[in-house]
């Protein structure tokens, strides 16, 4: 029964991201959206897929990384030399930058994943940094000046990418390897205790949401004409964990709900960045102060509409506590 | 003498992070809170050391003075209002809050006086300069090390000698017996903060006079690299900060005079990529054993 119901959600969701996508490919091409409202959408997509592959990273195994942007800008350069210097399609720029921002994973997980809480923070923060610094240096990749790179997402493109990110994220959380990750993010040494080998999935996770990090990063270069270091600072990583405390720790549509909120938010506020950034610093510390699991804590929207049927087959335990 | 005179400037540098540095570490030993916001209250105290000079006249002694008189209560401000309700809070909430306080001061700083940068007039400290083997030591590097030196050893004796430092070091070790013991651990917080925004306070005026340019996000590279000091030191232990911050600043320094000076932020981070994997305690840390 619950299979059968489980399918039956799969197929309603497949049919509902068609029209979402079929509504959208119809409100740009048949041109009832200006250039404005166009960006804003790529630039929501954009948002969620690094909203939901950061919700891996911390939301679901518990892992405080805050040096997002950096993976980010792995992915938006290493896919911007493969179409500019390289000349090959968007689509295998777009793997490659989404691998290359992997390895980046893979290379600062192993060693950092070894250490908790605040150090594991600071270190992320610190790659952050370094890549930054790095590229800035880089003549290759135009230093400081950037990068020219040409307009090739589209709203295909950015719809794939985020419909590919969202059903690999919420698969992955449901499986074995989620399930041993969310033990991860409750008690580590619990789940050491039960025979979890921790620090294998602490890095598999971190690699898959550097991965679509690196995807985001290069849909993200392609929307714009040219790419700078200084796009991907700290305060970038600030950005996209924002989505993630506001929606809710351990919650995916809460980060979805929270990228598109903020996104709006943003972008009507473009024009006055510093009262942006106040208003974004106030809620989050208003937040962490009176609503520390964020707007949807742990739970899913999915779980307001199944909540009745669970509650009279006697309460399917939701299993979730508080992230962290 | 290129190599001294890089040494030279590494040391100095190294005093304002080790100024910033035990701020942190004071902070993260007694609540165990990185303490992101830190940065901003050395910006803050640039500011107030600049309005002061600029706008009130006032000579290089009272500006410090009054830096650090108004970047502690600021610090104990920032305590009450933002980190005190969190006390019982997870890491990651205070974590989280302690970035939100960090922007906040940056954009509302922008907000109140804009983003343009300031420069600090260059006459409050007199500058002659001396030669000591080849290499150039100007007056105000030297006031820099002294202002720094006094500062610290006057830290050591807050912390070692008095009743609130010998409270400080109770909370760290152990705030639940300090409690039991007649402590009183809240206040006992707010001077950590104060004292440790203090000495934010002093390094913002004193990186003023060195480096003349000052901007509100000023706050932001030397914090996490001061962090990166707290943390190579051992963070939690006063010594190491000093250590750590000095070391920090040498290295950076030298890393100039080899020539990779565009390299030099990029260093720090390295640095404490390399001590968190290979020795996460820090050079003064012991290794504390897991519990369960």
């Amino acid at each position: 029964m619950a299979n059968i119901n489980r399918k039956k959600g799969f197929w309603l969701s497949i049919v509902l991201a068609l029209a979402v996508y079929v509504v959208g490919q119809v409100l740009i091409s048949g041109e009832i959206l200006n250039s404005f409202y166009i960006n804003t959408l790529f630039f929501m997509a954009i948002n969620i897929i690094l909203a939901v592959s950061l919700h891996l990273i911390i939301g679901i195994t518990g892992q405080f990384s805050i040096g997002h942007a950096g993976f980010l800008a792995v992915g938006a350069y290493a896919s911007a030399i493969f179409t500019m210097k390289l000349q090959m399609p968007f689509g295998v720029a777009l793997l490659v930058g989404g691998l290359a921002a992997a390895v980046a994973g893979l290379i600062i997980g192993i060693p950092s994943l070894r250490l908790k809480g605040d150090y594991l923070a600071i270190a992320t923060l610190g790659f952050g940094e370094i890549v930054r610094i790095f590229l800035l240096n880089v003549d290759y990749v135009g230093g400081a000046s950037g990068m020219q790179v040409s307009h090739l997402t589209d709203w295909t493109w950015v719809f794939a990418c985020l419909l590919v990110t969202i059903i690999v994220i919420v698969n992955f959380t449901n499986s074995t390897h989620g399930r041993a990750c969310i033990s991860i993010r409750e008690n580590e040494i619990a789940a050491d205790a039960m025979g979890i080998n921790t620090t294998y999935y602490k890095v598999a996770a971190f690699a898959i949401g550097s991965f679509f990090a690196g995807i985001a990063g290069g849909l993200y270069a392609h929307n714009f004409y040219i790419i700078q270091p200084t796009n991907f600072g700290f305060l970038k990583s600030f950005d996209i964990l924002i989505f993630v405390v506001l929606g809710g720790l351990g919650s995916m549509s809460g980060a979805v709900i929270a990228a598109v909120l903020l996104t709006i938010v943003s972008a009507f506020l473009q024009d006055y960045p510093e009262t942006r950034m106040i208003i974004y610093s106030l809620v989050l510390v208003i937040m962490m102060i009176y609503r520390p699991k964020g707007l949807m804590g742990t739970k899913e929207i999915t779980q307001f509409f199944t909540k009745k049927r669970q509650g009279i087959e006697g309460g399917e335990s939701d299993g979730k506590h508080t992230a962290a | 003498m290129e190599f001294v005179q890089q040494l030279i400037n590494g040391i100095s540098l190294g005093s304002i992070y080790a100024l910033i540095a035990l701020g942190y570490t004071m902070v993260y030993g007694i609540i165990k809170l990185i303490n992101f916001a830190h940065g901003d209250v050395f910006m803050v105290g640039a500011f107030v050391g600049f309005y002061a000079i600029t706008g009130l006249g006032m000579s290089f002694f009272p500006v410090l003075l009054l830096a650090m008189a108004v970047c502690s209560v600021f610090g104990v401000l920032i305590e009450r209002i933002a980190y005190k309700p969190l006390r019982n809070a997870t890491r990651i909430a205070a974590l989280i809050t302690a970035i939100g306080v960090s922007l906040f001061i940056e954009y509302g700083t922008i907000y109140v006086r804009g983003a343009q940068p300031e420069a600090y007039p260059g006459d409050v400290l007199p500058s002659t300069s001396f030669h000591i083997f080849g290499a150039t030591i100007s007056s105000q590097s030297l006031f820099i090390l002294g202002t720094s030196v006094v500062l610290m050893v006057l830290l050591q004796f807050i912390v070692h000698k008095t009743k609130i430092g010998k409270a400080m070091r109770a909370v760290s070790y152990d705030a639940e017996a300090a409690r039991l013991m007649g402590i009183n651990v809240d206040n006992t917080i707010s001077a950590t903060f104060a004292i440790g925004s203090a000495l934010a306070g002093a390094a913002g005026v004193i990186f003023g006079l060195y480096y003349i340019k000052i901007e509100p996000l000023m706050g932001i590279i030397p914090g996490l690299k001061a962090f990166v000091a707290a943390v190579l030191g051992g963070i939690g232990i006063i010594p190491g900060a000093m250590v750590g911050g000095l070391l920090l600043g040498v290295i950076e320094s030298l890393v100039s005079a080899v020539g990779y000076s565009l390299w030099r932020d990029g260093v720090a981070f390295v640095v404490l990529i390399l001590i968190l994997i290979f020795r996460p305690s820090g050079l003064f840390g012991k290794n504390v054993r897991e519990k369960v």
